[in-house]
């Protein structure tokens, strides 16, 4: 029975507001924490943010008529309670998977948080997770290697990879610059990478970056027989930039480049991903700007939703904090992303924040980079946090050694293997660290004093976003 | 290696374990306990020191399946040994559910 036009302001929730709804195996969830303004009932709330965030638009359109909007539209099939918080809610919204052009994570974003992050009628709103659909999982590319054809690559099993950030971040020559690189590498580390920041100012252009570079890989590789790589950071102003630098690290002879996917956004991202995978190239993915969406409690995007959406995007390693060191980081909320970096099926477990089972089928898995104010101290925590599918980074902690990097690397070295050999023999690492650890010192005088330099450092400070529980 | 005399040298080394000081019977022991306990299968390889650096080296018989034995991986690393006292000899616990390998160390370093 075809309807009749009515037009007019209706009530969101006669439409978007649909409790007896139970969602399809194909459709996209997603799960918002929501602020309204006072005096709007939750449904309302609700209802408009499945609405502005799918079909819906204030006034009713005769144009709606011409399309099954039944087909279409997002719904709000579950409110909850945000344990500890009477002033805000839990949204669970269904969305059709043809509201999504395939293999586009950029599509799926603009759609969730677009618009509806500006409504009026709430205050703040967060996304807190989504559960993609195995049937869109498998429309994007994903990590251009993953974790096992990482490992396979360059010969490291059975320990987490150790890396640092070159220091000082700016101001560095080439020459200078690759010297540091070439120190860390020869001393034990299996990667450097590009700070950030690094991308072609006047004190050192990318391509002569490079080329030093370049020079400092192969030279530490002959002499310790072991790979060895360097992240060559090719985030750029524009993606015909991006792709130039991209195809002269390779010529270089690195294994692996790096992106900022938030700064340099998922288009560049997704781009860059195909690009490595089509040239047998690595790819690190830094978060610059991340804590800008992510660390307000009440508003913006939860890092686990960023997450998910770079391993659908693309990329081989992926920040996520350190929990012990510099930069914010709940333990819990941790372990919960980097499960949805890594594993292939992640129930739904609301002690570490997570909202929805997640299958991510055959996607292959992403490293996970705990790095920001780590020293030698830090070892077995890490060991334990993170297990062995990570990538430990230590700048200051490597560079800031009395003996130089080289040194400060091997010191890291030992401490690392030493924390793998005692966790595979059964001992609690993160509570016998002082033994573990001066055990193994006394082969290393470069580990006994780097323990002496960083024996009193903590960054001790309350988590700001914490988990909602009970 | 840092020397009072000279300058910081850099190491040659085998990758995981490489930095430690030579495993004794009992602690190689323990690993091969652990690689048992995650379910991995056990397996031994070996080469020429100058061939270290190469993806593949010579398998020391095939893997070993179904193999939970500690005693039997430890007569099979020391067969290897014996018959290539030069080479380097490896073990690897193969992880068939990830594709990869859980434990790779060199147990014997061979002269070079």
């Amino acid at each position: 029975m075809a309807k009749k036009y009515d037009a007019g302001v209706k009530e969101y929730r006669d439409m978007y507001w649909t409790p007896d709804y139970v969602p399809l195996d194909t459709d996209l969830l997603a799960c918002f924490k929501c602020t309204g303004q006072p005096g709007v009932p939750r449904e309302e709330v609700a209802a408009a943010v499945a609405a502005e965030s799918s079909t819906g638009t204030w006034s009713t359109v005769w144009s709606e008529l011409l399309t099954d909007m039944e087909f279409y539209k997002g719904r709000c099939y579950r409110i909850e309670d945000v344990p500890g918080d009477s002033e805000s809610f839990y949204a669970f919204i269904a969305y059709p998977i043809d509201l999504f052009e395939e293999g586009s994570v950029v599509n799926v974003l603009t759609s969730l948080v677009g618009n509806v992050f500006g409504f009026k009628a709430l205050k703040h709103l967060r996304l807190e997770d989504i559960r993609f659909p195995i049937a869109y999982i498998k429309t994007c590319g994903g990590p251009p290697a993953g974790i096992a054809l990482e490992r396979d690559r360059l010969a490291k099993y059975g320990r987490p990879m150790l890396g640092a950030t070159i220091k000082p971040k700016l101001g560095l020559s080439a020459k200078n610059y690759g010297r540091a690189v070439y120190e860390c590498l020869r001393g034990g580390l299996d990667m450097t990478k590009d700070d950030e920041n690094v991308n072609s100012q006047p004190f050192m252009r990318w391509r002569d970056r490079f080329e030093f570079v370049g020079e400092a890989i192969q030279k530490a590789e002959q002499e310790t027989g072991e790979r060895k790589g360097h992240y060559l950071n090719v985030t750029a102003a524009t993606p015909e930039e991006m792709y130039k630098r991209a195809e002269f690290a390779k010529e270089v002879g690195s294994p692996i480049l790096m992106h900022d996917f938030i700064t340099g956004g998922f288009t560049a991202n997704t781009g860059l991903a195909n690009w490595c995978r089509e040239n047998g190239m690595l790819l690190h993915i830094h978060r610059a700007m991340h804590a800008v969406i992510d660390r307000h409690p009440k508003h913006g995007i939860h890092f686990r939703v960023l997450a998910k959406c770079l391993r659908l995007s693309g990329g081989d390693h992926l920040h996520t904090g350190t929990v012990v060191g510099k930069l914010e980081g709940d333990r819990q909320s941790t372990l919960g992303f980097v499960d949805q970096l890594r594993e292939s099926f992640i129930p739904e477990d609301r002690s570490r924040g997570v909202f929805f089972d997640q299958d991510w089928g055959s996607m292959p898995g992403v490293f996970a980079v705990a790095s920001g104010g780590i020293h030698v101290w830090h070892m077995p925590a890490l060991v334990t946090i993170f297990g062995d599918d990570s990538m430990l980074q230590f700048g200051g902690g490597t560079q800031g050694h009395p003996w130089g990097n080289a040194a400060g690397a091997a010191a890291n070295r030992v401490a690392l293997e030493a924390s793998v050999k005692a966790r595979n023999e059964g001992r609690e690492i993160e509570k016998e660290a002082r033994d573990i650890l001066s055990e193994a010192a006394k082969h290393s005088p470069e580990l006994a004093i780097a323990m002496e330099t960083w024996k009193e450092i903590k960054f001790e400070f309350e988590t700001v976003d914490k988990l909602d529980v009970s | 290696m840092q020397s009072t005399m000279g300058d910081y040298q850099t190491a040659r080394t085998l990758e995981t374990f490489g930095f430690l000081p030579k495993l004794s019977q009992d602690e190689v022991y323990d690993q091969i306990a652990y690689l048992l306990a995650q379910g991995w299968t056990p397996a031994i390889e070996h080469d020429a020191p100058e061939n270290s650096a190469n993806h593949y080296w010579t398998m020391w018989k095939l893997p070993f399946f179904g193999q939970t034995d500690l005693g039997d991986v430890v007569a099979e690393l020391e067969a290897c040994h014996r018959a290539y006292p030069n080479h380097h000899v490896r073990l690897i616990g193969y992880d068939n559910y990830s594709q990869t390998q859980g434990v790779c160390f060199v147990v014997y370093e061979g002269r070079s």
